[in-house]
């Protein structure tokens, strides 16, 4: 078990590719810290960076005190559970999972012993003579993870490792996953496009685009003070709503809108703090028509159009509409649900 | 398809059956043709039953041959076939293999010139490069020996080309977690590579056997001492005489026709097992 440092990492392709441009992070001992972002944000790239299978162009990376930048991933002391699981087709259950060690030389014994427990862990004994392919995705998956747990690194590293499965097991997974760190306290760097999973397993998140870090945080933080305008609309379904200052003017703020930080011309709205009925706070008031509604069961989502206003948006309120679409639908906003941002900028004003 | 034509049925099993006939009815000529006297083969007809001299034949090609043809016994020369094409075969699958995998694996300095190189000389067969190879040879003073036999046609653009084909497909991530496991190169190559490539190994290998049983001008050429004659010019020998004794040649055809249908039905069990479960 280690910590991670990250300083000033940076990844070019030939031909002038910045892939990632510059990441410092510092990943503590035992923590779980997700890089969740768009695909092409270079989070891939990064957690590959981390396990050797990219060399690093400039910056340093250290495991532990040690400076790994040049170290084969074998020597990183590093596990990786692949999104394609990249178990090996010809050996049993068993070998996959021994594989590893006895590379390293371990003794039979002892491979057994490491195997039996991991197997154990993930609930795979029974699996333990068969071959890969005869294993379903899931049982697959377990089995990507026991290669990685018998190890026992100082890290796990994860590349999108749920993604190959179906939802329902995707979240039996995800909650395993989480259960299974919280109970082993190794460091671990996940990697997901999705940002649920990003939420509900991270201790940290870190929240990649382009190949720099938008902002870092845990998962509340970012959700409740988003930094940027691209991480409010990333984190949280449906996205968050963009409306500029000027149109809730003009709709009549009731002055609510006067006390903004400087700079800001467009404010956030998450779906859910767009009430339908008028809150006792005082509050904006803004007229659309519902062009649009999905029922989710618990909730529905209410795709409108502003009064005026061709901006797309979305409200979330828990059961029916109250109204058919085309008809006019009016809501409520409370001061404290407004996130400010500068368009320009796309960085958070204030708040 | 389950379809009731009765004529169609009738229509494709004819055609099907002439077609076997056509392919079987010569090896049967051959088999029954060993087992006649010279006088009877002779006379007239073709004789289509066996005849009686069968045991007699067979002892004869094995044991001594037709020296005055320049025939040594079969057995040497059955003998001197399977070394040679035994060497080729391996010599060929094991260095196509490393190539293919230094190719497929590695980033060093014009690689995809030395795969062209490779690629290009697929198109020189040995008949092309049969004198100056001859030369080669012959002034390493391999003339008469296994080594000038199986050495010259053991590089094989083909293999290489299809192993690098196959490692391809692949996934990169399956180099990625050796390494990860701290698998090194040859210990990828051995653990895992080697492995998965089985029913492609057993594939080129029933074909390379086949290639190198079948060698004709090249054993023609290198080899004067007659210890060294290989199955398939002992024949072209035996036929090249006055007058042939051709149930002698038949027996050695029927006997230098066996060691290659061996090797399929022995190899057939690995295609059949790398057919019916597909990797994934």
């Amino acid at each position: 078990m280690a910590s991670i440092t990250l300083e000033g990492l940076k990844k070019t392709y030939s031909g002038d590719v910045h892939a990632v441009k510059g990441i410092d992070l510092q990943i503590e001992d035992g923590e779980f810290v997700v890089l969740v972002g768009p695909s092409g944000c270079g989070k891939s790239t990064l957690l590959r960076m981390v396990a050797g299978l990219e060399t690093i162009t400039e910056g340093t990376l250290k495991i532990g005190d040690r400076v790994v930048n040049k170290l084969e991933p074998a020597e990183r002391d590093i596990a990786m559970v692949f999104q394609n699981y990249a178990l090996y087709p010809h050996m049993t259950v068993y070998n996959n999972l021994a594989y590893g060690l006895k590379n390293r030389g371990f003794n039979k014994e002892d491979i057994e012993k490491r195997v039996r427990i991991a197997a154990k862990m993930l609930e795979i004994e029974e699996f333990l003579e068969r071959k890969p392919r005869k294993l379903s995705g899931g049982q697959r998956q377990r089995v990507a993870m026991g290669r990685a747990l018998v190890r026992d690194p100082a890290a796990f590293l994860f590349d999108e490792p749920l993604s190959n499965l179906d939802a329902k097991l995707r979240v039996q997974m995800r909650v395993e996953i989480k259960q299974l760190q919280r109970r082993l306290k190794t460091t671990s760097l996940y990697v997901t496009h999705d940002q649920l999973e990003a939420m509900t397993l991270g201790d940290r998140l870190v929240v990649l685009n382009a190949g720099q870090i938008e902002q870092v945080g845990t998962p509340m933080d970012i959700y409740a003070r988003p930094a940027s305008m691209f991480v409010a609309g990333f984190i949280g379904s449906p996205a968050m709503n963009m409306l500029p200052v000027d149109y809730l003017n003009e709709q009549g703020a009731n002055g609510l809108l006067d006390n903004l930080p400087d700079g800001t011309d467009v404010v956030g709205i998450r779906p859910d703090d767009m009430h339908l009925t008028p809150p006792t706070a005082p509050h904006l008031i803004v007229d659309s028509t519902l062009a649009l509604f999905e029922a989710a069961g618990a909730e529905s989502h209410l795709y409108v159009t502003l009064a005026d206003s061709d901006q797309p948006t979305v409200i979330r309120v828990s059961g029916q509409p109250p109204v058919a679409e085309g008809e006019t639908l009016r809501f409520f906003v409370t001061r404290d649900a407004l996130h400010p941002f500068n368009s320009a900028t796309g960085k958070r004003t204030g708040d | 398809m389950v379809e009731n034509r009765p004529w169609a049925n009738l229509i494709a099993h004819i055609v099907l059956i002439s077609g076997v006939a056509l392919v079987v009815f010569p090896v049967y000529v051959a088999i029954i043709a060993s087992t006649h006297s010279l006088s009877g083969l002779l006379q007239g007809t073709l004789p289509l039953l066996p005849g009686g001299h069968g045991i007699e034949n067979y002892t004869r090609m094995w044991q001594s041959g037709v020296s005055n043809a320049g025939a040594p016994p079969a057995a040497l020369m059955l003998w001197n076939s399977f070394i040679m094409a035994m060497a080729i075969t391996v010599g060929k699958l094991s260095i196509s293999l490393l190539s293919a995998f230094a190719i497929v694996y590695f980033r060093f300095r014009f690689r995809m010139f030395f795969f062209w190189v490779i690629f290009v000389t697929l198109m020189l067969p040995v008949e092309v490069r049969i004198i100056p190879t001859f030369k080669v040879v012959a002034d390493l003073k391999m003339l008469n020996s296994f080594a000038g036999l199986s050495i010259p046609l053991i590089a094989s653009a083909t293999a290489t080309f299809l192993f690098r084909q196959f490692f391809m497909t692949i996934p990169e991530e399956m180099l990625e977690a050796a390494r990860v496991d701290g698998a090194g190169p040859l210990k990828f190559f051995k653990d895992i590579l080697m492995p998965l490539s089985v029913t492609n190994i057993a594939a080129l290998f029933v074909i390379m056997f086949i290639y190198g049983w079948n060698q004709y001008l090249w054993p023609l050429i290198i080899t004067t001492d007659p210890d060294y004659y290989t199955i398939v010019m002992g024949i072209q020998r035996m036929t090249s005489e006055e007058n042939p004794q051709w149930q002698l040649v038949m027996a050695a055809v029927v006997m230098a026709a066996l060691p290659p249908v061996l090797v399929i039905l022995f190899m057939q069990r690995l295609f059949v097992k790398g057919l019916t479960e597909t990797e994934k």
